[in-house]
C-alpha cells in the first residue's frame, strides 16, 4: 500500500515537470520599448520585421497575457474605433478570412507599424515594439490563427461574437493580386 | 504635504465618528464580558468547590448565563444596527458636492461634473472636498471591483463593473488624509492610493477654477519646457494621457493637465519631485512592477525635457 502511494507521488512529481509555466516579463529590455524606427519598408512588399523585436514578436504569439494585453490596447488605443470588435466598420473586419496584407504575425506587425493605403495609419513612433507585439497576437486570435492553445481573457459583458478561445481556426484568404506572403 | 495616519478611531467626519462609536461600545461591553468570564475562570481553577452548590442551583445559574449571553448579544446588535441607521446623517442634504470617483488599475480618475462640459474638472489620485459640506460620491469602476476607503471619513465602498454605486463623505476638519484601495485588484493593488484633501470653501473653489483652466499655451513655456512638450505630444504619451488645451486627448491614463500642482505620483506611491517624476517617466516598472505605463526610453536630455513641460502643468 505504501509502495503504491510512493509511486503514485513519484509519478505525480515527474507529471508536474512536465508543466511549463507560462512567464510573462513586466519590464520589457531597453530596445522593446522604444517605437519602432529604422527603415521605412514599402507597403507593398512584406518584409520582415527588424531583428530586436522578432524574437519577442513570435513569444507573444504563444502567450496568453500577451494576448490578453492586446485585447485591452486593441480597445485602449482605439483600434475599435475603426475595426469595431473584430466585426468591421470603417476599417476591414479581422474576425474573417480574409486577409488583404497577410496574416503571419510579421505581416500584421507592418501594417501596425507602417500603416497601410486606404486608411490604415502608421502607428510608428506611437506604440512600444513590445506592445505592437502583443497587439499582433491579439489580432491574430479573432480569426483563430492563435492555434486554439492560447486566448485572451473573456469578455465580461455579453458579445455578439464567438470568444476567442472558442473560434475555429480559418484559412485565411488572400485577396486577389495581394502581394506574396 | 504629508496624510493624516489613516487611523479610523480618529475620525474627521459624521460617519466615521458613528463607526468609532459603535466601536468603543463593542469594545467597552466585550472588555467587561472578558474579565467577568476570566475572573470566573481563575476562581474555577484556583478554588475548587468553592462555590459549590446542588444540581437545581447549578442548573439555574447555567440558564441565567446562557440568558446574560443572549442579552448581550442582543444589546450589541441593537447598537450595531441603530449605528448603521445613523450612518449617512447627510442623506437628502442641500448643496451637496457631487463627484464621480473612477476606479482603475490601479489609480483612481475623479470628475468634477460642471455646468457645460467645458467647466468639467477631471483630475487623478487627489479627491479636494470643501470642509462641512456633504460630498455625494458616485463610485465607478471601469476594469475590476475595487474599493473605496478613507477610514477617518467613512467605511469602505466598493466600486463594481457595470453597477453605479453612490455613498457620502464629509469632512468635518480640514486635513489631508489617505485613501486607500480596500478590494483585491490586482498585482499594484497595495500601491492604489489617493489623497483627500479637505479645505475651506474659498480655498476649494479657488482651486475647483485652477483645475477648470487649460494647460498653458506653447508662448508661455521656457525653451525646454516647450522642447519636452514636443516629445510629450510626438512621442508615445499622447496615447493615453490628455492634456486640456493640447492635441493629446487620450483618456486610457490619469489627465496630465494640471499634473504639476499635485502632491504624489503613481496613485500615492511616490512624492511629486523632479527625480521621482523622471524615474517614473523612464521605468515606471521599476516602481510599480505591472503597472499599465510602460518604459519611455528617452535621453537624458530628453528626460528632464520632458519632466520641465510636465511640472509646467501647473
Amino acid at each position: 500500500m505504501r509502495h503504491r502511494l510512493a509511486a503514485v507521488l513519484v509519478a505525480a512529481l515527474g507529471a508536474s515537470a512536465g508543466c511549463k509555466h507560462e512567464t510573462h516579463d513586466v519590464r520589457p529590455a531597453q530596445e522593446l520599448s522604444q517605437s519602432p524606427g529604422g527603415v521605412v519598408l514599402s507597403t507593398l512588399f512584406a518584409g520582415g520585421v527588424p531583428s530586436a523585436i522578432a524574437g519577442t514578436l513570435k513569444d507573444s504569439q504563444q502567450n496568453a497575457y500577451a494576448m490578453n494585453e492586446g485585447k485591452r490596447l486593441f480597445d485602449a488605443y482605439n483600434c475599435t474605433g475603426c475595426h469595431a470588435h473584430g466585426g468591421g466598420a470603417i476599417g476591414p473586419a479581422l474576425m474573417d478570412a480574409k486577409w488583404i496584407y497577410g496574416s503571419s504575425p510579421e505581416n500584421v506587425y507592418q501594417t501596425i507599424v507602417e500603416g497601410r493605403p486606404n486608411g490604415m495609419p502608421s502607428f510608428r513612433g506611437k506604440i512600444p515594439d513590445f506592445q505592437v507585439a502583443q497587439l499582433v497576437a491579439y489580432v491574430r486570435s479573432m480569426p483563430g490563427l492563435a492555434g486554439g492553445f492560447w486566448a485572451p481573457g473573456r469578455n465580461d459583458a455579453m458579445q455578439v461574437k464567438p470568444g476567442e478561445n472558442t473560434v475555429s481556426a480559418q484559412a485565411p484568404v488572400r485577396a486577389p493580386g495581394a502581394p506574396p506572403p | 504635504m504629508m496624510p493624516a495616519s489613516g487611523y479610523a478611531l480618529a475620525p474627521a467626519g459624521p460617519q466615521a465618528a458613528r463607526l468609532a462609536q459603535v466601536f468603543w461600545a463593542f469594545f467597552a461591553v466585550c472588555a467587561v464580558v472578558y474579565v467577568v468570564v476570566v475572573a470566573l475562570l481563575l476562581l474555577g481553577a484556583l478554588r475548587p468547590g468553592a462555590a459549590a452548590v446542588d444540581e437545581p442551583a447549578r442548573l439555574r445559574l447555567v440558564a441565567a448565563g446562557g440568558v446574560l449571553t443572549a442579552l448581550t448579544l442582543v444589546g450589541l446588535l441593537v447598537v450595531s444596527i441603530h449605528g448603521g441607521h445613523q450612518l449617512n446623517p447627510m442623506r437628502g442634504a442641500k448643496d451637496v458636492l457631487t463627484v464621480q470617483v473612477i476606479g482603475r488599475q490601479w489609480w483612481w480618475e475623479l470628475r468634477y461634473p460642471g455646468t457645460a462640459p467645458d467647466q468639467e474638472v477631471v483630475t487623478a489620485n487627489e479627491l479636494h472636498v470643501p470642509v462641512g459640506r456633504p460630498v455625494l460620491l458616485r463610485l465607478v469602476s471601469r476594469d475590476v471591483i475595487h474599493s473605496f476607503w478613507v477610514p477617518e471619513l467613512h467605511g469602505k465602498r466598493d466600486l463594481i463593473p457595470g453597477h453605479d454605486s453612490t455613498t457620502y463623505i464629509q469632512a468635518d476638519r480640514a486635513g489631508v488624509f489617505r485613501g486607500q484601495c480596500a478590494e483585491f485588484c490586482g498585482t499594484q493593488h497595495a500601491q492604489m492610493g489617493f489623497l483627500v484633501i479637505a479645505e475651506p470653501e474659498e480655498k476649494f473653489q479657488a482651486w475647483l477654477s485652477a483645475q477648470r483652466t487649460p494647460a498653458p499655451p506653447q508662448e508661455a513655456l521656457s525653451a525646454e519646457a516647450r522642447r519636452g512638450q514636443d516629445l510629450f505630444l510626438h512621442g508615445t504619451c499622447v496615447m493615453c494621457h490628455r492634456v486640456a488645451g493640447t492635441s493629446a486627448g487620450a483618456t486610457m491614463g490619469p489627465d496630465l493637465t494640471h499634473v504639476g500642482s499635485r502632491a504624489t505620483l503613481a496613485a500615492g506611491s511616490l512624492p511629486n519631485v523632479h527625480d521621482h517624476l523622471r524615474r517614473w517617466v523612464a521605468d515606471a516598472q521599476s516602481v510599480k512592477p505591472g503597472s499599465h505605463m510602460p518604459p519611455t526610453p528617452l535621453s537624458a536630455a530628453d528626460q528632464d525635457s520632458l519632466v520641465t513641460y510636465l511640472e509646467a502643468l501647473r
